[in-house]
């Protein structure tokens, strides 16, 4: 039997932003999970947002998924692949898209892990802890999606409509 | 018939603001402004919450910098604890949180010179905006890059290592910290597998000063002259007039080295500093109060820092400072590309000190927390990476926070961005009729030196595209650019 592959979970936000905290959130509960179910080879990480050496991050890994929260207008998330994208205008001064870490570790490292963007829709991105009420069914769906995901051998095969 | 050029909001600068440049009939400029345009209001949103949650809470204002909020936040809490001055922490308590600054400067700078400085400089302001930028770096110097990467990762252990975690660290704690280091963490920082162990961080940091000398060398006109103007400088010195990036008393001296704040207690900083108001943008404009509004304005940050202390408490980076300031005769220096040459030499002084930290004892062992009489005031200030940064708490009787004033470094260098603005639009917009990519990067490379980080002043978020709006003397749109 082939060894599993090596997956990373990786949520990016602002937890005390509302619903910016959702992809951080999406990873708290997946923890107690995966050591139920003995996922080892799942690993999780969780900042507040991406950053240039979060390419050093993912460079030894065979499958990367970046958690975040959505604005766009998705009805509850969103997974689809990343592509590597150079791009100036996706990357402000101190932050960076999972694109750009792509690149930059394509670039660095000559590795290309297997990249996946999970957007989960929020609504709401004041100074506070809580996630708005709105979100809780989305959270719940993309949470169920992830799990299924990560018990399938395919994990990015056979994407659904929810593939970009 | 007169124009307005609006730049907004600018790219690589957190948050939202905008520039906005007037030009006469002649096309000449007549007058640049950097606006913020964003606002919420922190200050009062704490208000009514226990004094206690504060390092955590403020980690809500910023995604960037939540370190150096975190640390001047529980500096202000220390003096409403009873747990002294500045002065009163425990070895530990005082070790741990310098380790954590350190960490903090050393990523945050790391991140600045090798993502968004060395590109410009590399490729030049008006190069190809497809490669400018790290990723450009890699294909031209990938050992650069890479070094650049694993020095903000290092960074990042430490503050992580220091602060408990990545998000929402509460190692700083009122009166204290709530960690030791292990002594497993401290041996990976110290004897880790290459590159991740501190006597590389020094020599990568000693490298990357030797690499900018280089390039100074080789670009004067424009190292030197771009962004040049005359400025008061002002920062925390230790009381023996040394660097000290974590606690002090507060200097100013002006552009030719005069002392014009003279080593004062932050306790009472206003007396000393104010903040003016101006009806065009949401960050306000301080100054030094004996000076007035036109003449009081400062810089703050690595340039500052440099200009105010009389000398840099490690060896190397003290070697390096000589060499620095020979090269203004001694004065002040205001050149503002020069912000980049400082801003390594504290890299390297934040490598320097973050070994001294790790080889002390009291890192792993001793007392966590300081216990006093409680007061209802308490002010907290620290040198941050972009500068120096303000945090001024009063609690009730409810131990509820009454009152919180922040001064953020960003908004400290306020009147120093707009100058800089001011200075290269008139050099590179004067009597042009069409706005290219190389002119606006000019005017955004101005700013960028100063490293803003506009999500801490205005509390925005998010990713920026480029806007580029041309406006008529009537306030008519005749042009519209989106990067």
């Amino acid at each position: 039997m082939p060894p599993k592959k090596r997956i990373l979970i990786y949520a990016f936000g602002n937890p005390g932003r509302q619903d910016d905290g959702l992809g951080n959130r999406l990873v708290e509960e997946l923890e107690p999970w995966l050591g139920e179910c003995g996922y080892d080879h799942v690993e999780l990480e969780s900042n507040y947002q991406l950053n240039i050496e979060d390419a050093d991050n993912i460079a030894e890994r065979d499958i990367v998924v970046f958690v975040d929260a959505s604005i766009e207008d998705i009805e509850d998330f969103h997974f689809g692949l990343v592509e590597p994208s150079e791009g100036r205008s996706e990357f402000t001064m101190h932050a960076a898209s999972p694109a750009f870490i792509l690149a930059l570790c394509i670039k660095l490292y000559q590795k290309h892990p297997e990249t996946y963007l999970l957007q989960i829709r929020g609504y709401e991105w004041e100074f506070l802890e809580e996630l708005s009420t709105k979100t809780t069914q989305n959270l719940a769906s993309a949470l169920t999606f992830i799990k299924e995901r990560i018990t399938r051998e395919d994990f990015g095969q056979s994407l659904s409509d929810k593939q970009i | 018939m007169g124009r307005k050029i609006t730049i907004e909001p600018v790219t690589r600068v957190e948050g939202h603001g905008k520039v906005t440049i007037h030009l006469d009939d002649q096309g000449n400029v007549t007058q640049s402004r950097l606006h913020i345009v964003e606002f919420r209001g922190f200050e009062r949103f704490v208000q009514g919450r226990p004094y206690w949650e504060m390092p955590v809470l403020v980690q809500r204002l910023c995604g960037i910098c939540p370190v150096s909020h975190h640390l001047a936040a529980a500096k202000a809490l220390d003096v409403i604890v009873g747990a002294g001055m500045g002065d009163g922490l425990t070895p530990t308590a005082e070790k741990m949180r310098r380790l954590m600054h350190y960490g903090q400067i050393f990523q945050s700078h790391s991140l600045h010179f090798f993502h968004l400085a060395a590109p410009d400089m590399v490729f030049g302001i008006d190069g190809d905006p497809a490669i400018r930028n790290v990723i450009g770096l890699v294909l031209t110097n990938k050992e650069l890059a890479v070094q650049g990467v694993m020095m903000r990762k290092f960074g990042q252990e430490i503050i992580s290592a220091t602060a408990g975690k990545k998000i929402h660290g509460t190692g700083a704690i009122p009166g204290g910290i709530n960690k030791h280091l292990s002594e497993t963490e401290r041996d990976e920082f110290l004897k880790g597998a290459d590159p991740m162990n501190i006597d590389k961080m020094i020599d990568w940091s000693q490298a990357a000063v030797d690499w900018f000398k280089d390039y100074h060398k080789n670009n004067k006109d424009f190292i030197d002259t771009y962004a040049d103007f005359p400025s008061n400088h002002l920062s925390l010195v230790r009381k023996d007039g040394a660097m000290d990036l974590y606690h002090g008393v507060l200097r100013a001296v002006d552009s030719e080295g005069k002392k014009i704040l003279h080593d004062v207690d932050y306790q009472n900083y206003l007396d000393y500093i104010d903040e003016e108001v101006r009806s065009w943008s949401y960050m306000k404009f301080p100054y030094l109060k004996e000076y007035g509004k036109q003449n009081g304005w400062y810089t703050v940050g690595p340039l500052a820092r440099l200009n105010t202390a009389d000398f840099i408490p490690s060896p190397l980076a003290q070697k390096e400072f000589e060499i620095y300031k020979a090269y203004t005769g001694g004065k002040p220096n205001n050149m503002s590309m020069h912000m980049h040459w400082a801003r390594l030499i504290e890299i390297l002084h934040s490598a320097e000190m973050m070994k001294e930290l790790l080889n002390d004892p009291d890192i792993v062992s001793g007392e966590l927390v300081t216990k006093g009489q409680k007061v209802n005031e308490g002010i907290g200030l620290l040198e941050a990476p972009r500068g120096t940064l303000f945090h001024h708490y009063e609690i009730n009787g409810k131990d509820q926070i009454s009152m919180a004033n922040l001064i953020v470094s960003t908004t400290n260098n306020n009147q120093p961005m707009n100058n800089a603005v001011n200075q290269v639009a008139k050099t590179w917009m004067s009597g042009q009729t069409e706005i290219t990519e190389p002119m606006m990067n000019a005017v955004e490379v101005s700013i960028r030196a100063y490293d803003p980080c506009l999500s801490c002043a205005t509390h925005a978020f998010g990713q920026m595209p480029l806007e580029v709006s041309l406006y008529n003397a009537n306030n008519e749109l005749i042009d519209y650019k989106r990067k």
